[in-house]
């Protein structure tokens, strides 16, 4: 109304207490347990058996089709059991249980690539293994190909890290910058389309805009933006009306919209292996959370345990209630503590059982602050509402809503004074509708 | 460490609950209740713990006799009985009292289905309740203590002016103190805008509703009447304030999205002024809001914001 607004207008706790605490590096484990299916797609094909010794950056298993990415051993040592895993999601996926040697010995002949075009640095970024880095675990390269069709005006790179404790970012922003530089070079270099580099980075980062600023001073294509300290800035449709006021319409990738959008940590490592030809086999996770007794941030094998990683940063001043892959807003609550870190995990967010507790959920008094935390302009309460009736005016009211634009930031169940499952009932609801238009596909 | 807690995200929420935005109201509404009792006296001392204590009985025997979870911790109950009793002038009595609470919980709010169900808000239609049923008792007000200490029934600010000879009017000064004739808790409009300031500093409501509903009422006056004075008479002589700031406010009975909830607000003042000069009572405000809670779930649909990147129907 009144000129351009941010969207994005939650007040969520920051605790970015690790910020600037400089990753240490945990090598000595029992073992890692690395899922075939780290990334969105087809889970990889394991190529090694029981008994083998592997040793770090071997490839234990291919892609298994074009969406899909292939996974390396973080430790060196042998493959003990070819094992499933049951994900925080319910879903069964098969895993290869590596018992460590203790000496991560690196595999021979780890060489960097060669990359002389776009089409070699995509095959690169393939054979990386690298996902997107920020949660989502879409493969890079699949992302990458995208850009031969030719279009890509913008090139966003996601350094807003908006969740509660995380700072794996900021440490790359801070401690990798070198990196980004030379992953910046190489985007400008092999697709040429591209006329402007933004850095999107929540303001309580001053440390990490003011780096990027510093490295990119002689670059004018580049420019850092800050955005301000408000959830969900680094969620991706929010993050590009944000830094570009461009609208990715429904059902559409940011790429219709001529903008490729890459988070920070993904970006530094994907220059990493073009540099080094180390794949992607350990990530920077910040350790936090009320019931942590020193947060830091730690450098891991990917497949650690959460036990091990856990035990390597100091242990727990009091017992866990909720132990999360991720930040409070939007992580993955894990079952046990022999759940494994995958390429998506940047962090481990352990809280006490006072702050695990959930306040039980009361009638919904009509009060708005969903409707106005909603950074895509929702009505929350309306599809909560939605799911009482029978199917068709459930869906029906479910289509007019659109709760397919939902992206589960939880805002709205964060702001609800009521404590009512908003966010958690839009999961339902998105389900429910996708499935009743699939079904009603497949019968014409 | 035995049990790890399993959920959806998000995790973390805020501190903020339905109990303690109804604190925050019942906070806002204590410079009116006490300068009500200051300028009514005891009688209206007894409305208001009346009000109150029905209220929250009713919704108690209301959830024990159906069977429901005990919802009176939510104070919901409280700020109706206390917006009952802050609306009704002391010639109201003990039965009023009674009824009006009990009708107001149990009729608009309970069998509706308890908070943020209710179409209507509980307090006004309670009101007008009173109104229709024993309108010879309840139009009006009384004077205040400071005018006659008998708390003898006198002609409102907005009654005078609907006579048409002016000249009884009280002075602009005891209209923004509340000494004048009038409901126990719509007197002291400076009450009223500090507890309604409070409000809106602690965004339980946010300024548009007040702002436009006042903002309505104050320009069609001038605009009708062509003169200044009356208008602010307009303004502080009936239940404006008090509606503006309380009841127009109300969540559930108004439109959840900030569009909505302005168009809401002006309506009500466009609805108040024509009931002030066309209609036969001299006071609108309460059925101008009751009016537009039925309409408020259209009025929410029209306003809806557009989703961000929304194709299509």
């Amino acid at each position: 109304m009144f000129g351009f607004k941010f969207l994005g207008k939650t007040h969520v706790p920051h605790n970015k207490s690790t910020a600037d605490m400089a990753p240490v590096r945990m090598t000595s484990l029992k073992e890692v347990l690395l899922p075939m299916a780290q990334h969105i797609g087809a889970p990889a094909t394991p190529i090694v058996k029981v008994g083998d010794e592997v040793k770090v950056g071997q490839l234990i298993a291919e892609p298994a089709g074009y969406v899909s990415s292939p996974i390396y051993a973080s430790v060196s040592g042998k493959v003990v059991k070819l094992d499933t895993y049951l994900r925080p999601d319910g879903k069964s996926v098969p895993a290869i249980r590596i018992e460590s040697d203790g000496l991560m010995t690196v595999q021979d002949g780890i060489t960097p690539p060669t990359v002389d075009s776009l089409d070699s640095l995509i095959e690169a970024v393939r054979s990386s293994g690298l996902v997107g880095l920020g949660g989502a675990g879409f493969p890079t390269s699949v992302k990458l190909d995208a850009v031969k069709n030719g279009g890509i005006h913008t090139i966003i790179v996601n350094g807003a890290e908006c969740e509660p404790y995380i700072t794996s970012d900021t440490r790359t922003m801070l401690d990798q910058s070198e990196l980004i530089y030379d992953g910046i070079s190489l985007l400008e270099k092999y697709i040429p389309s591209v006329e402007r580099f933004i850095f999107g980075i929540e303001s309580n980062k001053p440390e990490c805009i003011k780096e990027m600023v510093r490295i990119f001073q002689d670059n004018p294509k580049v420019s850092v933006m800050p955005l301000p300290s408000l959830y969900p800035q680094g969620a991706e449709k929010v993050l590009i009306y944000n830094t570009t006021k461009l609208v990715v319409p429904e059902g559409k990738l940011p790429a219709d919209v001529g903008v490729l959008v890459i988070n920070v940590t993904s970006l530094a490592t994907l220059a990493d292996y073009v540099m080094t030809g180390m794949p992607l086999v350990e990530k920077c996770i910040t350790v936090d959370g009320s019931a942590v007794k020193e947060p830091k941030n730690i450098i891991a094998p990917i497949g650690a345990s959460i036990s091990e990683i856990l035990e390597f940063a100091g242990g727990l001043k009091e017992d866990a209630g909720k132990i999360l892959f991720g930040g409070p807003m939007m992580g993955i609550a894990a079952c046990s503590l022999d759940e494994p870190i995958s390429k998506t995990t940047n962090a481990i967010t352990v809280l006490n059982v006072k702050d695990a507790t959930e306040r039980e959920a009361t009638a919904c008094i009509h009060c708005g602050r969903c409707v106005e935390a909603c950074p895509i302009g929702l009505n929350p309460t309306a599809f909560s509402k939605a799911l009482n009736y029978g199917t068709e005016e459930k869906m029906a009211r479910l289509e007019e809503y659109r709760v397919n634009l939902c992206m589960e930031c939880g805002c709205c169940s964060f702001v609800c004074p009521a404590s009512r499952p908003l966010v958690q009932n839009n999961r339902l609801g998105k389900t429910a509708l996708r499935e009743y238009n699939a079904h009603k596909a497949s019968l014409k | 460490m035995e049990k790890l807690i399993v959920s959806t995200s998000p995790h973390i929420h805020t501190k903020d609950t339905t109990q303690g935005i109804m604190r925050d109201v019942l906070i806002a509404l204590t410079p009116a209740w006490i300068t009500a009792v200051v300028f009514f006296g005891l009688k209206a001392l007894l409305n208001i713990v009346l009000c109150v204590g029905v209220s929250l009985l009713s919704e108690f025997l209301f959830n024990l006799i159906t069977k429901k979870k005990q919802t009176i911790g939510d104070l919901s109950a409280c700020v109706t009985g206390l917006l009952l009793a802050l609306s009704l002038p002391t010639t109201a009595n003990v039965w009023h009292c009674i009824v009006g609470s009990a009708f107001a919980i149990i009729i608009v709010k309970c069998l509706f289905g308890g908070i943020g169900c209710n179409f209507a808000n509980p307090a006004i239609t309670a009101r007008v309740f009173l109104l229709i049923a024993f309108s010879t008792s309840i139009v009006g007000g009384t004077l205040t203590n400071f005018q006659n200490p008998d708390l003898v029934a006198g002609a409102t600010p907005l009654e005078v002016i609907k006579s048409g000879d002016v000249s009884t009017l009280p002075s602009l000064v005891d209209m923004l103190i509340g000494n004048r004739a009038g409901a126990i808790g719509e007197v002291c409009a400076l009450a009223l805008i500090a507890g309604g300031i409070y409000l809106i500093v602690r965004k339980v409501i946010s300024w548009h509703t007040p702002v436009i509903f006042i903002g309505t009422v104050f320009i069609l006056s001038l605009i009708i009447k062509q003169d200044l004075s009356i208008a602010l008479y307009e303004v502080l002589g009936g239940g404006v304030i008090l509606a503006a700031f309380f009841m127009a406010t109300d969540y559930s009975t108004t439109p959840i999205n900030k569009y909505g909830k302005m168009v809401f607000a002006f309506g009500c003042g466009l609805i108040t002024v024509l009931i002030r000069f066309w209609g036969a009572y001299p006071e609108g405000v309460s059925f101008a809001i009751l009016i537009m809670n039925i309409i408020s779930p259209y009025i929410e649909k029209w306003c809806a914001k557009k989703p961000l990147g929304k194709e299509g129907k």
